[in-house]
């Protein structure tokens, strides 16, 4: 799958379908994104688990470890950054992060392309 | 001496210890050796000979190891030896010899009374003899034992379970007369009394009388009464055989056996002996721990070495009739001027004595009845000084016996060897927990009853051992279920907060998400519970690695009609899943996207199926036999108390996946002792096994009460899967809880049989709450259509499957293409079996 860049915004969904503390997968631009609501705000990573290439990250537990808001790999548990994408248990490993906005009630996403 | 052909005689416990002691010290097999066998089953757990009546197998008795350096021969018991030409003679042929070992054992002493050979009579030595007398109690009620000793006390409690009503006859005035003194036999015959097991002591036999069919009917007694008995075990001891070195024309001891020195070598130098057949400088041992002696000493010599016997330890400790009885050192208090400390309180049914030096610092023995928890302390410190004042240490639970006062000699595991130095050189290198020292040491590995003195040398060496749960808990999983069960805490966000820190992570929250569905705190997707849940409760389906989810209904005990599983088949044609037959006798749908999982289940539910909770920490299966109802050695309906326990405790969330199964017979199909509770039907009622698992770490469960009524067997498992979810620690299956818990199955007993603790009731009704409350999740999510919103992909684009989910064939099934991703490229290829192997 190839990652287009995207200069909008992208409307993505109601705020109020974004579960406290859990995250769903949404479809930008043909790229599939996981989006957070935690108590630090709205993040958004790719969904793609990098370690086993599975589109699973948004069906981790979110949490905290040492204040840094992060998600779990439902798959095999590495917990990464939601802030920054970088995993904590495995360095050097990163998940590519995006931009995410709440407008009016509404969840707006833009595709990066760096990682 | 140095190698040859090398003949050993017997493939008992220890002649089959030798042969692997051998073998160890001799790689590259310059000792041809060959084993004549008598009995035609290979070498077998003699000491645990009557587990088979608990439904162990023959084949978890067995002991030997192949070895394709070793010529077995079953059935082919050696007939002479010719000293002079160096050869065994058998019935098949002749073997000649560079060394010989006779390791010929014991046979059982039958008193000369009038009719030991009458139908009915047994020895009690084989697994042929047991299996007789298995066949020969079946419909008949009353049996008799002759002798009380320890083989005597087995065999009754062998009668007892076959479901005879039993005596026994010993010519002492106690029982076990060798191991225990006149007030330990005592309190033992109280317990045993209490069985139904009716004792008559300082008796003999004078005779065993015939009923009118000719078979074995009553004893008569010395005292001039007679008992009735249908069926007689002698187990009066046993004597060594030596016939084969008598005729051979070697010495032999003052009692009897093959006389050999400290070397365990006869006057013949080529001659060896082992076991129990050895009287090693004049004196017979009929226990397998001085007989695995003798078989080092004598592997060591064929290898040059110069070892020799290093003189017998005859501490034994035991669980008879269910009661713990341990005798160690001095039991009898022989050595001159020495002084005893005994305990005696018929309340708590505990008797214990210490047998001291005359200046009262030195332990030299013991009998400890009833409870044997200070056993490992008190007998690694035999011939040492005190490791606590005398009643510190008898003290029930001996909670005055801490190891952390044992000099770095003293043995800790005497199974494996280990000292006190060891444990501490192990903790010294890093070892910061039970487990690792046990790994390390090897310590604690056989038996356990040495583990909590490994926790207390962690103790003792100030190693903290930390029960944090996480960062956000400094609590077990154990005190959190506490906290959130007497404060009434429903939520995850209250409890962080008022106990806890930060925000919670994959550790915590599904340990909490666990403990409030065990409390009955409704659905488990219900408000803020579905965010603490793993992603498999969440979506109530099993995550494989594609990202896709699994699929399994229930399907209690493994029974199901035909329309059923033509409603599987059809679901799975539809949606096109991989469809496997699982372990636990269900059927596993693998390949469903999570937007397809209530589709699945609208018709999976309205067919009749529920969730298997194949995706929770919870029951999974029950697994069964097909029982009485077909098989022709089935004794119980297997299937139908199945059925009704998966029923029962279906839903149940626990610290871990929770598996049972019942067997309808001692053959044990359903694999029952594989389980976290499994069940074995007895002629009168139920066996229940608890603390078993497969998996990484395999461990059969273990006994837990015998011959249960169906209501006995549901109240003891309700309680006991209570007290496990309420106490055990996070991801701890039965066998580590129970491994983990002090004073183990003895305290577990205690607990949920005797409410030692005063739990039962609170414990019960816990069980009933779970019951009266159970409501099948997948119906509940299939009614609510706010549950079902999260069953989508995409949640901007609800209609478009996962694109990342695709499928290629393999053996006519679906299966996951993995093209993306770097895992991708480590798959290996599929190989086809009955075809040279292909790598693409």
């Amino acid at each position: 799958m190839t990652q287009t860049l995207a200069l909008t915004w992208t409307t993505v969904c109601l705020l109020d379908r974004l579960e406290p503390d859990r995250g769903v997968a949404a479809l930008v631009d043909g790229v599939q994104v996981a989006l957070f609501r935690t108590a630090d705000g709205l993040f958004a990573i790719d969904n793609r688990d990098p370690v086993s290439g599975a589109y699973v990250l948004s069906r981790g537990i979110v949490g905290s470890r040492g204040g840094v808001p992060t998600v779990a790999s439902p798959l095999h548990k590495q917990v990464y950054d939601l802030r920054s994408g970088h995993c904590l248990d495995l360095p050097g490993v990163t998940v590519a992060r995006h931009d995410v906005r709440c407008r009016d009630g509404l969840v707006e996403v833009r595709l990066r392309q760096e990682a | 001496m140095s190698g040859g052909d090398l003949i050993v005689i017997g493939n008992g416990m220890v002649g089959q210890r030798f042969v692997d002691a051998l073998r160890a010290r001799d790689p590259q097999g310059s000792w041809r050796v060959t084993v004549l066998a008598e009995e035609g089953r290979p070498a077998y757990d003699r000491v645990r000979l009557s587990a088979y009546f608990d439904g162990v197998t023959e084949s978890e008795l067995n002991l030997h190891t192949p070895d394709d350096g070793v010529r077995l021969r079953l059935g082919e018991p050696a007939t002479a030896v010719d000293r002079d030409r160096q050869v065994v003679t058998t019935a098949v042929g002749e073997y000649r010899y560079d060394a010989l070992v006779l390791a010929t054992g014991s046979y059982p002493f039958v008193p000369p009374v009038a009719g030991t050979e009458l139908p009915g009579v047994f020895v009690y030595r084989t697994l042929d003899d047991l299996a007789a007398i298995r066949a020969y109690a079946r419909g008949r009620r009353v049996g008799a034992v002759i002798g009380g000793g320890l083989l005597g006390l087995e065999a009754a409690n062998a009668l007892r379970l076959l479901g005879l009503s039993t005596d026994v006859v010993e010519f002492a005035p106690r029982l076990m007369p060798v191991q225990v003194d006149q007030a330990g036999g005592a309190m033992l015959r109280r317990y045993v009394d209490d069985l139904g097991v009716r004792t008559h002591l300082g008796v003999a036999t004078t005779a065993i009388r015939p009923g009118p069919d000719g078979g074995v009917a009553a004893l008569e007694l010395s005292d001039g009464s007679t008992i009735d008995a249908e069926l007689v075990v002698v187990a009066a001891g046993i004597r060594p055989r030596d016939q084969l070195a008598r005729d051979a024309g070697l010495p032999l001891g003052p009692r009897g056996g093959v006389l050999v020195d400290a070397t365990c070598r006869t006057v013949d130098e080529r001659i060896w002996a082992v076991g129990e057949c050895a009287a090693v400088d004049g004196t017979c041992h009929g226990l397998v721990a001085p007989g695995y002696a003798t078989a080092e000493v004598v592997a060591d010599r064929l290898v040059g070495g110069a070892a020799t016997f290093p003189g017998a330890d005859t501490a034994t400790k035991l669980k008879l009739l269910g009661v713990d009885v341990a005798s160690f050192g001095d039991a009898h208090g022989a050595t001159e001027g020495c002084l005893d400390v005994t305990f005696t309180d018929p309340a708590t049914r505990v008797y214990a004595k210490l047998v001291l030096s005359d200046d009262a610092h030195t332990l030299l023995g013991g009998v400890l009845v009833g409870d044997a928890s200070a056993y490992p302390t008190l007998r690694a410190s035999v011939g040492g000084p005190l490791p606590a004042a005398p009643l510190a240490l008898l003290a029930p639970d001996g909670g005055g016996a801490d190891a952390g006062a044992l000099p770095a000699t003293a043995q800790v595991c005497s199974c494996n060897a280990v000292t006190r130095g060891d444990v501490d050189a192990a903790i010294a290198g890093g070892c910061a927990d039970v487990a690792a020292v046990k790994a390390c040491t090897r310590a604690g590995t056989s038996c356990g009853s040495c583990v909590p003195m490994l926790k207390q040398l962690l103790d003792a060496a100030g190693v903290a051992q930390s029960s944090a749960l996480c960062e956000h808990f400094d609590v077990s999983r154990r005190e959190l279920f506490e906290i959130v069960r007497v404060r009434g805490i429903r939520t995850f966000s209250r409890l962080v907060a008022e106990h806890g820190r930060g925000r919670g992570c994959d550790i915590c929250k599904p340990v909490v998400a666990s403990i409030l569905a065990s409390l009955g705190n409704g659905h488990v997707l219900d408000g803020e519970q579905a965010s603490l849940q793993d992603t498999n409760d969440h979506f109530l389906a099993n995550l494989q690695r594609d990202g896709s989810y699994s699929v399994v209904p229930r399907i209690p005990g493994g029974e199901i009609t035909p329309e059923k599983l033509i409603v599987i088949g059809e679901v799975a044609r539809d949606f096109q899943l991989y469809t496997k037959i699982t372990g636990g006798q269900r059927i596993d749908l693998f390949g469903a996207r999570v937007e397809q999982l209530p589709q699945i289940w609208r018709r999976l539910v309205d067919a009749g199926f529920e969730s298997g909770h194949a995706y929770g920490k919870a029951l999974r299966t029950v697994k069964s036999c097909v029982g009485e109802t077909w098989c022709r050695y089935g004794v119980q309906d297997s299937v139908g108390l199945a059925v009704a326990l998966e029923l029962r405790y279906r839903g149940l969330r626990a610290p871990h996946k929770l598996k049972s199964a019942v067997s309808g017979c001692a053959r044990e199909c359903a694999e029952a002792r594989s389980k976290d509770f499994g069940i074995i039907a007895t002629e009168t009622g139920w066996n229940l096994y608890v603390g078993g698992n497969g998996g990484f770490r395999p461990r059969h469960a273990d006994l837990f009460a015998t011959d249960l009524s169906t209501d006995e067997l549901i109240t003891l498992i309700d309680r006991f899967l209570i007290y496990y979810i309420r106490t055990a620690d996070r991801l701890q299956r039965t066998a580590g809880w129970i491994e983990a818990m002090d004073g183990g199955l003895d305290h577990l007993r205690a607990v949920i049989v005797d409410d030692s603790l005063g739990l039962c009731a609170d414990l019960d009704a816990a069980m009933a709450r779970h019951v009266s409350s159970y409501s099948d999740e997948w119906r509940d999510v299939l009614d609510d259509p706010d549950r079902l919103r999260r069953y989508t992909s995409f949640v901007n684009a609800p209609d478009v499957p996962d694109p990342s989910i695709t499928f290629t064939r393999e053996r006519g099934q679906p299966v996951p293409v993995r093209a993306d991703g770097p895992a991708g490229g480590h798959r290996p290829q599929p190989v086809t079996l009955g075809l040279p192997e292909v790598r693409r």
